[in-house]
């Protein structure tokens, strides 16, 4: 199983023939991906990469079946092609620009919520590296030798972050069913919690390591969720300890704004709803090792 | 990206949103100047620094001669003001604002905000202003009304009444509360403003409704499209360091610590201060060179990080994707050899190439110390500054 992907999913690149588009359509085309073509309006009919070049996304769903897509488009374009591949009926969206007004994505969200939810698109990011069901199909900009097939669940907002939690399990030998990047903005596509849920569906998966940071409700959220909802053992590890309040640390969502946004607070949080939290970031791999374990 | 209060009166008068009369000056001449155009008996003289509970600092001050306005200015102008928002460092005043005094009947707080947990804009308001809103948050919760908005058809005349209401607002002044309340909310949306807080929003003894203080802060994001707004940066308010930084391209925050970092990716650098921190060490910066790490890019950096004289040791940390460790090694070995380094370097490297990198950083006769582990590099980061500290110590 795994979730979100796996080698059925039927990939399209938006924004193919860019610089930036075509590097990664070729990173995952190599991964082993199931990439079906790509969008760029303007260029439809002709080919890029081997595959097919379509001017619309409603084009590329007819004609391949496509039903996921990545999008490398620029910022100021990025969310009226999110929008597209929504209405096009794309099942799942990755957004990989960073860098897109938040207004933009308010938008965005707000136009996802008009569709009943049985038809309504998955979004993950914008400003992310993807998603990862190793062995089976890479949606994403990450380093994809570095993960390792397996039962365990990443959901988390940091790339290279979520590459560390990665490369420390493999060095244990632990596998990871698929690993979620939900991006570092302020208004995304997915919470923790949304991820969570998936997870806690997927038979595949056996614990979710959560690596959350500074800023916003969501990783308290999911904590709740976690408690409540959930049979799978929850992992997390919130970076920013050390960041002071009120400074925006690269993410445009890592902001310690009010109550509750810091490290600190949220690890204490979390801690009492019963999430077993990685004394340091270099334990990530080692906590996940103790829990699997007790399993 | 923060503006001054001048700056947030103007563009919310230009939506017809009443302020009292005011002009700007840079001189004790000036202030004087503007307070002879305005005329009347009482005015205030306001430092224009980015940030709020400046009149706690002693940073507004009420005057009722021209020679006090002098004075004023004279006192306000170049000093540095430190509040609980601009961190003990504070913030250099370099203009000022001279406003027509305002005899007050009634202070509330008024306010709009995206929420990023309902994915709307929120306006929040209090028959309760003047004071810190956290404050009142903490002690009278109820005193405070949120009211969400709905993105796809925007603000409704209806919940601007309900607002107004909510403010304490007489009814004989409803049609106008509710045009200032549209035009905040026009504003916002317009600008690409992430906050916008009228603290206070005021009533006079003449039946007016006046925006008293105004702050309002935008989403950097989309400046791009914001070219009036972009111009109304203020330099002279940022961190030179941070500035500079932003200025190459790069993301960095100034800290008090001692150990200079570069890591790629802002989740990863968070990690590797925090691992500093239980290292028994302190960050000097945060600093996110990014996905396409340059030699020339990480020269600057290396500057960036070396040019804080606290740093006694520095510490790089690269998990390379898309980037390759024998790149990045052979960035930092030439970067090394250029700035002609001083204080211990520590550098791990992790991902791609990764054996190739460190042949490179090993061959390179350079003294860099190297760690496979996040844990073993902050340990060494940390070891290695308090050698520095040690020998600096006996020095003296």
């Amino acid at each position: 199983m795994a979730i979100l992907i796996d080698e059925s999913t039927r990939i399209i690149v938006q924004g193919f023939t860019g610089k930036i588009g075509s590097f990664h359509a070729q990173d995952m085309i190599n991964y082993g991906s199931c990439i079906v073509g790509g969008v760029t309006p303007g260029k439809g009919g002709q080919t890029h990469l081997d595959r097919p070049i379509f001017n619309t996304v409603k084009e590329a769903v007819h004609e391949v079946g496509a039903d996921a897509s990545i999008v490398f488009v620029p910022p100021a374009f990025a969310a009226d092609s999110i929008m597209e591949a929504a209405d096009a009926g794309i099942k799942y969206c990755v957004a990989i620009t960073d860098g897109i007004p938040t207004q933009d994505m308010m938008t965005v969200k707000n136009f996802l919520r008009r569709f009943p939810k049985e038809n309504r698109m998955i979004l993950t990011g914008p400003n992310c590296a993807g998603t990862i069901s190793p062995g089976r199909s890479m949606l994403g900009i990450m380093p994809g030798h570095i993960y390792q097939r397996g039962h365990v669940g990443i959901v988390g907002r940091s790339g290279t972050l979520g590459y560390e939690a990665a490369d420390q399990m493999k060095r244990l030998g632990i596998g990871i069913s698929t690993s979620v990047g939900i991006g570092g903005d302020p208004i995304n596509g997915s919470s923790h919690r949304n991820i969570l849920e998936l997870f806690e569906q997927d038979p595949e998966t056996k614990v979710v390591l959560m690596i959350g940071e500074i800023g916003g409700p969501q990783e308290v959220e999911a904590g709740l969720f976690a408690k409540e909802q959930m049979t799978k053992p929850v992992v997390a590890y919130i970076a920013g300890l050390t960041a002071p309040e009120g400074r925006r640390m690269g993410h445009a969502g890592a902001i310690i704004s009010s109550a509750g946004e810091s490290a600190a607070e949220k690890v204490a949080i979390l801690k009492e709803l019963g999430v077993t939290i990685c004394p340091t970031p270099a334990a990530m791999g080692k906590t996940v090792a103790e829990v699997l374990a007790k399993l | 990206m923060d503006i001054h209060e001048y700056q947030a009166k103007e563009l919310l008068s230009g939506y017809g949103v009443k302020i009292a009369e005011g002009g700007l000056a840079y001189s004790p001449e000036d202030a004087v100047q503007r307070a002879r155009e305005i005329g009347g008996t009482v005015w205030a003289v306001k430092a224009q620094i980015h940030s709020g509970a400046r009149g706690k600092a002693g940073g507004i001050k009420i005057c009722k001669t021209h020679d006090e306005v002098e004075v004023a200015a004279e006192s306000l102008l170049g000093k540095r003001l430190v509040t609980h928002q601009t961190g003990p460092i504070g913030k250099v005043c370099g203009r000022l604002y001279v406003e027509a005094g305002t005899d007050i009947t009634k202070e509330m707080y008024f306010c709009l905000l995206v929420d990023r947990s309902a994915e709307r804009i929120v306006m929040v308001g209090s028959a309760q202003g003047g004071m810190d809103i956290e404050e009142l948050a903490a002690t009278d919760p109820n005193a405070i009304v949120k009211i969400y908005i709905e993105p796809a058809v925007g603000l409704q005349d209806y919940q601007a009444r309900e607002m107004a209401f909510a403010l304490g607002l007489d009814s004989d002044i409803m049609s106008h509360a509710v045009k200032t309340i549209k035009a905040c909310y026009r504003a916002l949306r317009d600008l690409d403003a992430n906050m916008l807080e009228i603290n206070p929003l005021v009533m006079t003894r003449g039946g007016e409704l006046l925006v008293l203080d105004a702050k309002m802060g935008f989403d950097e994001n989309a400046l791009f499209r914001q070219q009036k707004i972009s111009e109304l940066r203020d330099k002279t308010q940022e961190d030179p360091r941070e500035t500079a930084a932003a200025d190459r391209g790069l993301s960095y925050v100034g800290l008090d610590g001692d150990i200079g970092c570069m890591i790629n990716g802002a989740g990863l650098a968070m990690a590797t201060m925090d691992m500093i921190k239980l290292a028994g060490g302190e960050p000097a910066n945060f600093l996110d060179v990014g996905g396409g790490a340059s030699a020339e890019r990480t020269e600057k950096a290396f500057r960036l990080v070396l040019a804080d004289q606290n740093v006694k040791a520095m510490l790089v940390n690269i998990f390379a994707g898309i980037n390759r460790c024998d790149w990045i090694a052979e960035g930092v070995v030439q970067a090394v050899k250029k700035i002609d380094m001083k204080i211990p370097l520590i550098v791990r490297l992790s991902g791609t190439n990764v054996e190739e990198g460190q042949r490179i950083i090993r061959e390179s006769g350079l003294p860099i110390i190297t760690a496979d582990t996040l844990a073993e590099a902050a340990e060494k980061a940390v070891q290695a500054r308090n050698q520095v500290a040690a020998l600096s110590t006996t020095a003296a």
